[in-house]
């Protein structure tokens, strides 16, 4: 071991004389300093600037500044019918279009009291449970790649094209549907795809384990992530977290379960809490895990609503859709189980016109990242990367 | 609703959860708009709104823990902009609220229940940013979605848009 010699106080100069390592340190700046994380950053997950004053390399405060992807969603709701709202809501969390239109689809059902064809309910959840599939592929492959493991991130991407290709088959697009409209469905699945989606179930189940022994099987991983950004369970209920989220605190809330709505009463399966074992509780490897789980319980949905759903003889999923959607004056609140969380919808109707009078869109990941300052308090930077991984934030939804 | 309908489960909850706030504040509530949607009731007196807010959220047979949602609305017919807030006893009672709080278009205030349940910080923020009420002992009430220097709160229903924004034209 070499022999260090320190002179003076200050910048950090490493010289060599004669065999020794010199340190000379000369003014060293000892004050905060303010780095701007963002808006445009590879480990954001989208336009999110986070301005964190640091001490050196522990973070003291990082506050995020919010307004780069904002588009009016709530204004424009207010100008146009409640049809023409369904494409925007595609556009909120961009990731589950599916269950955005879903979350939204409810509230304005509920306002209306409508009863929905039982094939068209069967159809949604399925497609909802492949977007959730494909979403939390997007979740885990990028968190791996912040913290590193470059390969998972291909081979989530790998699976979550052939979900696109499915979804892309049901409704025309790979990505911002249009296909869950408020009292069915824009049209009716393609005569092979039930078949196809089955086969595709048989084939994701291995690679869903594969993914696991890749991330949680690895030490590094695991190091990054195992204790960072403890949220415990009654603060996290204060703060308003949802989804994964709140499960990855050991609440064992899903609203699936919990406020149940379309067929879920009649499905079976297990909301996912993790149990302490692998994991801190309510740290980013137990809400990653919580991710990972769900995917697989999201496998076991779909075949259970492949093997029950009614023939499509006679089907036409836009039977009860009325001609003009005008709900009588009223409000409601409904909210969904998105992949990120609670997506609810605040609707306020006059009764008179064929516009909302008010639409606002409780997003998910909106309310998760606003404990971001506290649970950063005292992290290092690569540590804030990771926690900002593990609430999976989609900046479409955070800024609507 | 028709005569005789059967009053579901939830909206039940709502409101023997409503007669406890109001055998506790009486007239600062007004009465339980029990519709099968969302049930709420409106703070009539303002001030007590984070007396209100705490009672909610500790007492024991309410334990509203945690705020689902809090919106921002405009009632221009009433000169009155105000907050919907919807709560609900997550994991505890279960049972759920919704709470209404108005006040004054120009210069209104609401006393913030930040300090209550955490997710009213940001949603408080949002309101002010898009309805422009100012929510008194909030910690940091400053615009969250658009520019900090923007005029104007957009979600008011006699909003018109600025013309330039540092130089850019804003109407298209």
């Amino acid at each position: 071991m070499q022999e260090l010699e320190r002179v003076g106080q200050g910048s950090v100069r490493v010289t060599r004389k004669s065999d020794k390592l010199v340190i000379v340190e000369k003014d060293l700046a000892t004050e905060q300093m303010v780095l701007a994380m963002g808006p445009q950053h590879p480990s954001t997950h989208g336009v999110l600037k986070l301005e964190c004053l640091t001490d050196g390399e522990v973070i003291t405060e990082a506050i995020p500044c919010l307004g780069y992807l904002h588009r009016c969603f709530e204004k424009c709701c207010e100008n146009v019918d409640y049809p023409a709202i369904v494409p925007y809501t595609d556009r909120l969390d961009y990731l589950s279009g599916m269950n955005s239109e879903f979350a939204y689809a409810l509230a304005v059902e509920k306002l209306l009291d409508l009863e929905i064809p039982r094939r068209v309910e069967f159809i949604r959840v399925i497609v909802s449970e492949l977007n959730r599939i494909a979403s939390h592929l997007v979740a885990i492959g990028t968190y791996g790649i912040d913290l590193g493991a470059f390969t998972p991130f291909l081979f989530c991407f790998r699976d979550r094209e052939i979900i696109l290709g499915l979804l892309e088959w049901a409704s025309g697009a790979r990505m911002l549907y249009n296909y869950i409209w408020i009292g069915g469905l824009a049209c009716d699945v393609p005569a092979d795809f039930l078949k196809r989606v089955r086969e595709f179930v048989a084939y994701f189940r291995p690679k869903a384990v594969e993914l696991q022994e890749l991330l949680t099987g690895n030490e590094i991983f695991v190091k990054r992530t195992y204790g960072i950004g403890i949220m415990p369970a009654d603060v996290a209920i204060n703060y308003g977290w949802s989804g994964p989220m709140l499960r990855g605190s050991g609440v064992k809330w899903d609203l699936r379960r919990n406020d149940p709505y379309s067929i879920y009463p009649e499905l079976d399966f297990n909301v996912v809490v993790p149990d302490g074992k692998l994991s801190v509780i309510g740290d980013c490897l137990s809400r990653h895990l919580v991710r990972a789980v769900e995917m697989e319980e999201s496998l076991n949905i779909i075949e259970q609503c492949i093997d029950k759903i009614p023939s499509s003889e006679g089907f036409n999923s836009r039977v009860a859709i009325p001609k003009r959607i005008r709900p009588k004056a009223g409000e409601v609140y409904s909210r969904a189980e998105n992949p990120r969380g609670e997506l609810g919808f605040y609707l306020e109707s006059d009764g008179k016109s064929t516009k909302p009078v008010r639409c606002k869109a409780r997003s998910s990941c909106f309310v998760n990242l606003s404990a971001m300052k506290d649970l950063s308090k005292g992290q290092l930077i690569p540590d804030l990367v990771a926690i900002i991984g593990s609430i999976d934030i989609v900046l479409g939804e955070v800024d609507r | 609703m028709e005569e005789g309908k059967e009053v579901s489960r939830s909206v039940q909850e709502s409101t023997a959860a409503y007669k406890i706030i109001q055998e506790t504040f009486g007239a600062a509530v007004s009465a339980l708009d029990a519709n099968e949607t969302m049930p709420f009731l409106e703070v009539l007196e303002s001030g007590r709104w984070v007396e209100i807010a705490l009672f909610m959220r500790d007492h024991a047979k309410l334990k509203f823990n945690y705020m689902a949602c809090m919106t921002g609305v405009d009632y221009p017919a009433e000169g009155k902009v105000g907050i919907i807030c919807n709560f609900q006893s997550l994991a505890l009672l279960n049972h759920k609220l919704a709470v209404k709080v108005k006040c004054d278009r120009d210069g209104g205030c609401i006393p913030s229940v930040s300090r209550v349940w955490h997710t009213a910080n940001w949603h408080e923020r949002e309101a002010y940013d898009l309805f422009g009420m100012i929510f008194t002992g909030h910690p940091e009430l400053k615009r969250i979605l658009c520019p900090d220097d923007w005029e104007g709160y957009p979600l008011r229903k006699d909003y018109k848009v600025q013309e330039r924004y540092h130089g850019i034209k804003v109407p298209y």
